[in-house]
């Protein structure tokens, strides 16, 4: 249980090596904190997440097995979770960019970005949306992106993913809106990680730390949008409005 | 209008679709939300119905929801609206009375005073139910002479997980009756209790009020005289360093002692609602200079030293209940309530609590301290000889958690504990330092409650 302070017990990160998710998790208070799921495929990364979550001294981190593209799995896994216990705060941290590129020249990659980014977030989101409405509490964590705000010729692909999460987690936040549930959709700009290492950096360019923060804040606020950092909501704000020919020019400019 | 389209038999039920009877509940502090079944058993019958049909996410009787965190709510299950069980039997014979266990003392009072009696015991409120009264085994301001509120009852029915009703005693199935008295709701559902009561041939109270400079001479003035008055409380000044504060003593006025206006009708009983609080109040309202202005005008509002001074039930036990939703002015964000228990020997934590909670900025609105008399052989029962401290702070105060996990260190090092009725926030390990006679209740429970289906979000948040 979520005590009053705004204290989580449980916490599952779904994408157990996502770095921003990582960090939300060392952000959180911890002083309550029991059990702490990494959900993922079995890999370095999410073994070294493990390590590095309980070498901090964070009690009952653990890894399970996930993958975001096998959905007829879900269920069971969720299930599985839920039934060992509550869990007060869901993340849905995974995600990938792909590369433009070679999805233009190889659609079956444009279809891998997005069975990962929103097939298979729109499953498991309900998945966890039923088992959040059946313990009367918990709060899911949506990472969305700016880029689900408008699609860049450089990356639409993986925008169009985002976009589509992005609306999906926003009508979740209404479906489950007064149920004791919640959803907070997180819209981080450019985030240094190893998705976009070696990428050029954008403006108002951020560290998971930095991402991490606000969602904690967010969480004790009971927000339900945020942007990351904040004030590129205004940013995104005049981006969304502009029209498409000086849209493009912009985005050119930024590669 | 055109027909309604048939109904799709086959479709499976939408699990985030929402059903009637689903409210989201919070406790007193406005904290921690969650969603249950609201349900309002008419019967004994309907009411072991509903704990033989009880799902995996449990049952759990509520009251008024007076409780300041999460005792009575109960996320996913089935939460129990006891308020057809609203019966007053008065026995004048004995001297006692048989209550349904969704009466409110509220409603009790207005039956008993003007027959000439007073409830054994009544907590700050008069807006808690008797079933609530005996799962929280509430604590008045007569507690250091006469104990807490489960010590007064003489029989309970109670619906186990068995969905059987159990007439207990303090002789018959003892085990049962106490640790029911104190358990939160998770041994089963009270449906009824006969209780003690004060006989009382006036309305009013003589009160003796003194102000008292710092904590010390507060805390010197109740060990002294506490003993010779059947009613005592301090009101401490939190955000003064000096921890000055007010004492009002007192007893039930006999009638002799009225003027003749007062004499014509000695057992009036007419509590007053003076104001509601607005629905929606800023979450700045509540800052160090309002709450600051507030306690200085409280000291300055009680005399130096007043004796006799006749003052309604209302304005001596229930002052906050002069304003309705008054928690609602801590804002959106809520507030809890800190309340522990240390022995006489820890009296110094007092000071460093208070000490504590001014150097994290948590404004405390109204500060009590009383003494405690002897402990009952409840198991979870909280109060305990020694000193009892209730702060009152908003939740959403910067390292408020830390330090209050600092001063849970201590009141439990000391051998104190944490009142479950104000918890909000303890850590599970806590309580099984504080509470010894934790595991030996979780046995009487499981042996009463086999299915595990009597539950809350307290007892999921504290392992209970």
């Amino acid at each position: 249980m979520m005590d009053a302070l705004g204290e989580p017990q449980s916490v599952l990160v779904l994408g157990g090596s996502s770095e921003i998710a990582l960090e939300t998790v060392k952000a959180l208070p911890r002083n309550r904190l029991r059990r702490v799921l990494l959900a993922g495929r079995p890999n370095a990364a999410r073994h070294a997440a493990v390590e590095s979550l309980t070498a901090l001294g964070i009690i009952g981190v653990e890894a399970i097995d996930f993958d975001a593209k096998d959905t007829a799995s879900h269920g069971g896994v969720i299930d599985g979770v839920f039934d060992a216990g509550d869990i007060d705060l869901v993340i849905l941290a995974f995600g990938v960019l792909g590369d433009q590129d070679a999805a233009e020249a190889d659609p079956s990659l444009a279809v891998d970005v997005a069975t990962t980014n929103y097939t298979g977030a729109v499953s498991v989101g309900l998945h966890v949306a039923r088992r959040l409405r059946k313990q009367g509490h918990g709060a899911l964590v949506v990472l969305s992106s700016v880029a689900a705000d408008r699609a860049r010729r450089a990356n639409y692909v993986y925008g169009s993913t985002k976009a589509g999460l992005d609306a999906f987690a926003q009508g979740l936040g209404d479906a489950l809106h007064g149920s004791g549930a919640s959803v907070l959709v997180v819209r981080p700009g450019f985030v240094r990680t190893r998705m976009t290492a070696g990428m050029p950096e954008a403006p108002m360019t951020t560290n998971p730390q930095d991402v991490a923060e606000i969602i904690v804040k967010a969480l004790r606020k009971g927000k339900e949008t945020v942007y990351a950092p904040g004030p590129l909501m205004y940013v995104m704000g005049v981006m969304k409005n502009l029209p498409r020919p000086v849209f493009r020019k912009i985005s050119e400019k930024q590669g | 209008m055109a027909t309604k389209p048939a109904k799709k038999s086959a479709a499976p039920k939408n699990p985030l679709k929402r059903d009637d009877n689903e409210r989201l509940l919070t406790g007193w502090g406005r904290t921690a939300p969650s969603m249950a079944h609201v349900v309002k058993p008419g019967s004994i019958d309907e009411l072991r119905d509903l704990v033989a049909k009880a799902g995996e996410r449990g049952i759990l009787a509520r009251g008024l929801g007076r409780s300041y965190g999460d005792a009575a709510q109960a996320g996913g299950g089935t939460v129990l609206d006891m308020s057809a069980f609203d019966s007053i039997d008065l026995d004048t014979v004995h001297g006692t009375v048989t209550a349904g266990s969704g009466v409110s003392i509220d409603s009790l009072l207005k039956t008993l005073v003007p027959a000439g009696y007073f409830v054994p015991v009544t907590p700050g409120t008069r807006m808690v139910t008797v079933g609530g009264a005996i799962a929280a085994d509430v604590h008045g301001k007569n507690h250091h002479v006469e104990g807490s509120f489960g010590s007064h009852v003489h029989a309970l029915d109670l619906v186990t997980g068995h969905g059987r009703v159990e007439d207990l005693a303090p002789t018959r199935k003892a085990e049962h009756f106490w640790a029911t008295i104190g358990g939160m709701g998770l041994t089963g559902v009270v449906t009824k209790a006969t209780f003690d009561l004060i006989p009382i041939t006036s309305s009013l109270i003589s009160v003796n009020t003194v102000r008292c400079p710092d904590l010390d001479s507060v805390m010197a003035s109740m060990v002294e005289n506490d003993d010779t008055y059947r009613y005592s409380v301090a009101w401490i000044d939190s955000v003064s360093p000096s921890g000055r504060g007010v004492i009002t003593r007192g007893d039930h006025a006999p009638s002799a002692q009225l003027d003749a206006q007062q004499a014509l009708d000695p057992l009036a009983y007419e509590p007053k609602v003076v104001a509601t609080a607005p629905p929606f109040i800023p979450s700045g309202l509540l800052n160090k200079f309002t709450v600051r202005a507030f306690n200085e005008a409280w000291f300055r509002k009680a005399p130096k030293s007043r004796q006799g001074e006749l003052q309604p039930i209302g304005e001596f036990f229930h002052p906050l209940d002069g304003v309705q939703e008054w928690n609602r002015v801590y804002g959106p964000g809520g507030f809890i309530q800190y309340q522990f228990v240390v022995p006489d020997s820890a009296g110094y934590l007092i000071d460093y609590a208070l000490k504590r909670l001014r150097e994290v900025g948590a404004p405390s609105f109204l500060t009590v301290l009383k003494r405690f008399g002897a402990a009952n052989p409840a198991p979870l029962s909280f109060p305990q000889p020694g000193w009892t401290l209730a702060a009152d702070v908003p939740a959403r105060v910067d390292g408020l958690g830390a330090v209050l996990d600092e001063i849970d260190g201590l009141v439990a090092a000391s051998g104190g504990r944490l009142y479950f009725a104000k918890d909000s926030r303890q850590s599970p390990e806590m309580v099984a330092q504080t509470y010894p006679r934790l595991a030996e209740w979780q046995g009487v429970r499981d042996e009463m409650d086999p299915r595990g289906i009597f539950t809350s979000d307290l007892a999921r948040r504290l392992s209970l």
